[in-house]
């Protein structure tokens, strides 16, 4: 009697247990769903406020000038300075970063590395007002009194966003040299190559996917980047195409956050600058797609 | 041959160098704002609100704001984020879905936070009708750190030894609950580093806040969620780029210093736990 009790509370608990498992999978599944649909309705809200001005066509795409007051939104200005500033940046994270990378992959004590690795990753996280208050503060003004021009010029705005793409530079590139498989060194070395010819000619080619990666990464997120490039660049009235490092300019981040805060919503102007998100978002989008393509490449590469 | 040696403890030291520039630029800002805000905290300082567009005053409201705007993006993106990692790491097939969901996150992470800024405009200001708030300041914030909570999640879950699971389900256990009394059990701190770093990252984010949340000069205290909020990024940044007499700057700075306070004591206390709980987890692991 008791047996068949229990065994009928089992059942049943088994069944109760049974429908509850199930729904709470379903509450997951939908949960993990979440992610696709807040993507989606990004990509949709921009675009739907951005389609009235990309509609104009070639006299957004192509147009060489801005003047939201006289209905002439160009975006070649604004677009061009952007890959001016983000190349640039990249280009000083990379002389410095890789060389860090190296140090870190392979003559680092351990001591060091763990006083390093730690320091990096609190650099990417560091609140980019604070950066750019910084950089307004010290290297604007150090520029101005050094180098001369306003200060706040596609220069300083190289050296912040330098700053904040070194870390991704550091991690990544330091990744790749360490997926490097280690025969391939010893063999090197073996034959009597030193290790700075083992690293010139064995490690760094081996993982050049990889450092690509980390440099195409960070010019994803130098692009992406607002804040601290606004405060640092000078943001001149009308976008222009600049002539020197030591000219103000405005790029789309700076151009969007600047005239978000004084736009008629509902006018074209409103429209223009979603427009620029979605350029900017697109240009992002595919930075960020090459370097996934590049890391993938990477790692089948090293797994041979 | 000796020409040799002497190149390599050159080029030895030159990537000593590099590697130490990235914590010299840390150490240089964290002293100089250190250096330069400790002089404006005290007490009033911080428990008064700003009068006069930041020239006298403290930043109180700012403060509340900031909090406030970080907790509301954690109750929304940390049960969601744990919810989606869970569905991942235990219950789904690595199929197309799953894919494409990882896909989708690695693709929400890569957004630009002004592009997340200028949805969270459209969509929850003027579509859904939340107004300039904090509930749309902490929800487009959540969208922001949503896939660092699934990713570290979904690595803290899969750290845990299948014998955990194993072990529960031979003793009859199921499924749910092995999930609720063992993996998230042991998964938590993993779970909380990952949370704590995003919200350093949340709570340092302007472009977003500046968008959804507030003019960050409002000097009373939130009455509702559907109220505009102040928050300290957005107060520096205004003095910063529109101040320009010596108290708004020093309040600025004073405000960096309490911003960045916030943000190193999450980063470290989760970097402190993350390096415990891995030492743990490959104790045991291996053992």
């Amino acid at each position: 009697m008791s047996d068949s009790a229990q065994r009928c509370a089992g059942a049943f608990g088994s069944f109760r247990g049974g429908l509850a498992e199930r729904l709470v999978e379903k509450l997951l599944f939908i949960c993990a769903l979440s992610s696709i649909l807040i993507v989606f309705f990004i990509i949709a809200f921009i675009l739907k406020e951005g389609i009235p001005v990309l509609a104009l066509g070639p006299d957004f795409f192509f147009g060489m000038t801005w003047k939201p007051g006289q209905g002439q939104f160009g975006v070649v200005p604004t677009v061009l300075s952007t890959f001016i500033v983000g190349i640039g940046a990249l280009g000083i994270a990379a002389v410095i970063g890789i060389p860090a990378a190296i140090y870190l992959a392979e003559f680092a004590p351990e001591w060091l590395r763990a006083l390093i690795k730690p320091s990096v990753e609190m650099l990417v996280g560091i609140p980019s007002i604070v950066l750019g208050f910084f950089g307004l503060m010290v290297l604007v003004v150090f520029i101005r009194d050094n180098i001369g021009g306003w200060g706040e010029c596609i220069l300083a705005g190289w050296v912040i966003l330098a700053v904040m793409t070194l870390p991704h530079v550091i991690s990544i590139s330091e990744d790749a040299l360490r997926a490097v498989p280690r025969t391939y060194k010893e063999a090197s070395l073996g034959l009597g190559a030193t290790p700075l010819q083992t690293i010139r000619k064995i490690l760094v080619p081996n993982a050049r996917s990889g450092i690509l990666a980390s440099l195409i990464l960070g010019m994803g997120n130098a692009i992406g980047e607002t804040m601290a490039v606004l405060m640092v660049i000078g943001n001149p009235n009308i976008p222009w195409i600049p002539s020197s490092v030591l000219e103000p300019v405005r790029v789309l981040t700076s151009t969007i956050v600047i005239e978000i805060s004084y736009v008629v919503w509902g006018s074209t102007h409103q429209h223009a600058l979603f427009a620029l998100g979605v350029i900017l978002f697109s240009i992002v989008a595919v930075l960020n797609a090459i370097t996934t393509a590049l890391i993938r490449k990477g790692i089948r590469t090293g797994c041979r | 041959m000796n020409r040799g040696e002497v190149a390599e403890k050159l080029v030895k030291a030159g990537l000593l160098g590099a590697a130490l520039i990235s914590v010299a630029v840390l150490l240089i800002v964290v002293a100089y704002i250190v250096l330069k805000g400790v002089g404006t905290i005290n007490l009033e300082f911080l428990t008064q609100a700003q009068y006069r567009f930041g020239r006298g005053g403290g930043i109180f409201p700012q403060i509340i704001g900031s909090l406030g705007l970080v907790g509301v993006c954690l109750l929304f993106a940390v049960p969601l984020g744990v919810a989606s990692a869970i569905y991942l790491a235990e219950y789904a097939p690595n199929n197309l879905v799953t894919e494409s969901v990882r896909f989708f996150v690695a693709c929400l992470a890569g957004i630009p936070s002004i592009v997340i800024g200028l949805f969270g405009l459209v969509f929850l200001v003027y579509y859904l009708h939340l107004g300039v708030s904090l509930l749309s300041g902490g929800l487009a914030l959540g969208f922001m750190i949503l896939p660092w909570t699934v990713r570290a999640s979904e690595e803290a879950i899969k750290a845990v030894p299948q014998s955990y699971r194993e072990a529960s389900l031979a003793l009859g256990v199921t499924k749910l609950q092995t999930i609720r009394r063992i993996v998230l059990k042991s998964a938590y701190p993993g779970i909380i580093t990952g949370v704590l770093l995003g919200t350093g990252k949340a709570i340092g984010e302007t472009a977003v806040v500046l968008l959804t949340a507030g003019s960050g000069l409002e000097s009373f205290l939130p009455r509702s969620i559907f109220d505009p909020v102040a928050s300290l990024p957005v107060y520096v940044y205004l003095l910063a780029t529109t101040g320009n007499t010596s108290e708004q700057l020093e309040r600025a700075f004073g405000a960096s210093l309490v911003l960045i306070t916030l943000f190193l004591l999450m980063s470290i206390f989760a970097l402190v736990l993350r390096d415990r709980y891995f030492k743990r987890m490959r104790g045991r692991g291996g053992g």
